[in-house]
């Protein structure tokens, strides 16, 4: 048997034994669904959700909640992150205003969120672009600071004679894997923060709407199948992330220690 | 053609109390066109300054540079330059490293690849032109630079060390290829150096420079032909004369 076998027959070993003590513990030691939903009630109520058949319509609506979200957060972080990063000035003169802005909870924008844009999708995806743009906008900066002064110089010297050219064929390459994983930081927290913005009812659907109207409902298995379906697609969407991003931007690094 | 006029430079480095480092002060050199030049002299000597001042990497205090009677005012093409570091683009494959200064003139893929090739080809690296420079030894990606570097076609090449982070056998290999390409080429070669030995064996002359400020100590002509034997008399009597020099600078202060 290989290591990538042997690995995997032990996760799931892993995971079926948790599965058990689970399950005897919410069944023997609790004894009260409410508290604790056993793993048979989670699995009944994933069965009882299929069927109803919101569960589509909850996964799209949270996605493109996230997906606004993500995407004000990269289209406006990554160029501000550039112009601090690159240009001294742009840096003295936003720095502190981002640091003013920046330690600022998320979710305190909550409330200017529904003001402005009423309960609406778009609220719902400025919450999730107030958590995922400053981590987007610091690695960007960072990983501007960080370009080693060689790669400028040979740019420099090799003819890029704008500071257009050397963002664009210097910096900007040499900071991917700044901004990637800046991206996957603010992935993390953006579905944070769908959870509490999905809690104000802007749409009838949605995972983070489902878990709390579920939790009104006291219907905690359906809570867990929700919970465990937000855990899911975060994942699923980080490893696709990666996979796109290690394969096809970063090939250059294969052999770096990530 | 592509003569180098260094002027009466000097270069000072301001310092956080209001004053200034003296880099380099009155330096002035000649270097004729297809001359191969190797600056010597203790650390802190300005040589490195001076080979960025002729880059346009930095400017000058008082004095200037001039490569065929232009005045040097910033990074140009035209003065190719190969770093210590590794300087080439990780994220490009190595053929499009070699075409990046192309690639910015605005020369087509097709064109520019092909030059690319050709010097790839100069420094016999043709078999990994598709690689990463991660899958490179120090001393393939230092050739790998020469090649990006005489892809712009040069008047003037400019080395900063850039065998001093490779070990004995690697740098005497590269010294050899260097000295082929060199007869290929044609172009005139300023070369930064801490090793004596290096500077004997590959330059028509040898500009010492002493420290504090930096200035030329003197200028050693080595007319013999090459490939020269290290292990010649004559060798090791340059050799020694260059070093007794660099230690009476070093000391004198």
């Amino acid at each position: 048997m290989n290591r990538q076998t042997q690995k995997r027959l032990l996760g799931i070993a892993a995971l079926i034994v948790a599965a058990v003590i689970w399950q005897i513990v919410a069944e023997y030691v609790v004894g009260r669904s409410f508290i604790l939903p056993s793993v048979t009630d989670v699995a009944g109520a994933f069965v009882n959700l299929l069927g109803s058949g919101t569960l589509l319509a909850d996964i799209t609506v949270s996605l493109e909640h996230f997906g606004i979200g993500l995407l004000a957060a990269f289209f406006l972080g990554v160029p501000i992150g550039i112009l601090m990063g690159w240009f001294r000035v742009a840096d003295f003169l936003l720095d502190p205003i981002i640091e003013i802005l920046r330690p600022i909870p998320p979710l305190a924008w909550i409330p200017f969120a529904i003001i402005w844009f009423g309960l609406t999708t778009q609220a719902a995806g400025f919450v999730i672009f107030a958590g995922a743009f400053f981590p987007i906008l610091t690695a960007t900066y960072s990983g501007f600071r960080d370009v080693p002064k060689v790669f400028v110089e040979a740019g420099k010297v090799l003819g890029c004679d704008t500071s257009f050219e050397l963002i664009r064929y210097v910096a900007l390459p040499a900071a991917v894997p700044a901004i990637a994983s800046g991206i996957r930081i603010a992935m993390g927290v953006g579905w944070m923060c769908l959870v509490a913005a999905e809690m104000f009812g802007v749409s009838r659907y949605g995972l983070g709407y489902q878990l709390w109207h579920n939790y009104y409902l006291h219907q905690m298995p359906n809570v867990v199948v929700y919970m465990l379906i937000l855990g899911l697609a975060g994942l699923t969407i980080d490893r696709i992330f990666r996979n796109y991003v290690d394969g096809q931007l970063l090939r250059w690094r294969a052999g770096e220690v990530a | 053609m592509s003569g180098v006029t260094i002027r009466d430079l000097g270069k000072a480095f301001p310092k956080e109390d209001g004053t200034a480092t003296q880099a380099l002060a009155g330096v002035s050199l000649e270097i004729s066109d297809e001359e191969f030049v190797c600056l010597v002299g203790p650390s802190g000597c300005g040589k490195t300054t001076l080979l960025r001042i002729i880059a346009g990497l930095e400017t000058a205090t008082t004095g200037g540079v001039t490569v065929d009677g232009r005045a040097v005012t910033g990074p140009d093409p035209k003065r190719g330059m190969v770093f210590q570091e590794y300087s080439l683009f990780p994220w490009r494959r190595v053929i499009d490293n070699v075409a990046f200064g192309l690639e910015m003139k605005g020369v087509a893929k097709e064109e520019r690849r092909r030059t690319a090739d050709h010097y790839l080809e100069l420094v016999g690296l043709s078999q990994f032109r598709d690689a990463y420079p991660f899958e490179l030894s120090g001393g393939m990606r230092q050739r790998v630079a020469i090649a990006r570097a005489l892809a712009n076609d040069p008047d003037v090449l400019l080395m900063d060390e850039p065998f001093g982070a490779l070990d004995a056998q690697t740098r005497n290999r590269m010294q050899k290829e260097l000295l082929s390409l060199w007869e290929q080429t044609k172009k005139t070669i300023v070369f930064v150096t801490h090793s004596v030995d290096e500077a004997v064996y590959l330059s028509d002359r040898i500009v010492v420079l002493s420290p504090r400020p930096g200035s030329i100590r003197e200028i050693i002509e080595i007319p013999w032909p090459r490939p020269r034997d290290r292990t010649s008399a004559e060798f090791a009597e340059v050799r020694r004369r260059v070093l007794r020099m660099i230690d009476e600078t070093e000391n004198a202060h």
